[in-house]
């Protein structure tokens, strides 16, 4: 089983006012649902990653409603206008209803 | 005599699996993009301009094709892109994915990795915070699809 820990690329400091810029990326399949087993032929199930949420302090500043045909290894990158520190949460939703989360912390100054 | 190289039967032989992926769902044998962009607008129309579609113009590899969108917005409370839906019109299913934005994210952009089966059309449609709708559509040939078959 491919684990599924969450990367992310996020700054630690930025100014106020800023805009950031944060990446992201999680090891998973991503299966369409489209793929057939070779050997009996049958379709095999559809099982990726639907949602990605970024929340700062609580709130949610970026979300991303993924279909199957988003890339195996979903790469996520996006911003954040950097008003004050905190907290960044990110959580991935897979389709078999587990949930993986990273959290950053922001200084700005 | 007929004459068959063996890339050309690798290739009959490719297709023939995807074509029979997706005649097994029927649901999605017709591609819905139409439908999704009518259900993401109410039935609104999108003006051009505004969104950038950023995409290689061929892709290499249908798996995993580049994907980053950017509407032009001031992204203030009053003034801010809400959601992008991005649809892919020769894909078994359409849609892609949609970015929701918040005045918060500081500018209306994001990238991410999408498949694409063939050489087709991608639209990404903005919808901004004062109800109105953005378009633009590019497209992108695609060397080796991302079909998975």
């Amino acid at each position: 089983m491919a684990s599924k820990k969450p990367r992310v690329k996020a700054p630690k400091t930025a100014k106020k006012g800023e805009v950031i810029e944060i990446k992201t990326l999680i090891s998973h399949k991503m299966e369409t649902g489209q793929r057939k087993n070779k050997k009996t032929g049958k379709i095999i199930p559809q099982q990726i990653i639907n949602k990605f949420v970024a929340k700062f302090n609580g709130q949610t500043v970026f979300s991303m409603d993924i279909m199957p045909a988003v890339s195996a290894n979903p790469y996520i990158k996006f911003n954040m206008r950097a008003d004050k520190s905190g907290e960044f949460e990110f959580t991935w939703v897979d389709d078999n209803g587990s949930t993986y989360s990273s959290k950053s912390k922001l200084a700005v100054n | 005599m007929k004459h068959i190289t063996r890339r050309q039967a690798l290739s009959i032989g490719g297709c023939a699996v995807a074509a029979a992926a997706i005649g097994i769902q029927p649901a999605y044998a017709a591609n819905n993009q139409q439908e999704l962009i009518d259900k993401f607008t109410g039935g609104k129309s999108a003006t051009e301009g505004r969104v950038a579609l950023d995409l290689p113009q061929i892709a290499e590899n249908g798996n995993t094709v580049p994907l980053s969108v950017s509407v032009e917005s001031p992204m203030t409370k009053d003034d801010y892109v809400k959601r992008v839906l991005v649809v892919a019109d020769a894909n078994p299913r359409a849609d892609v994915a949609t970015f929701n934005f918040t005045p918060s994210s500081g500018v209306a952009e994001a990238s991410t990795r999408m498949r694409l089966s063939k050489t087709q059309n991608v639209t990404a449609i903005a919808e901004m915070s004062n109800g109105s709708f953005y378009m633009v559509k590019r497209l992108v040939k695609v060397t080796i699809g991302g079909c998975g078959g």
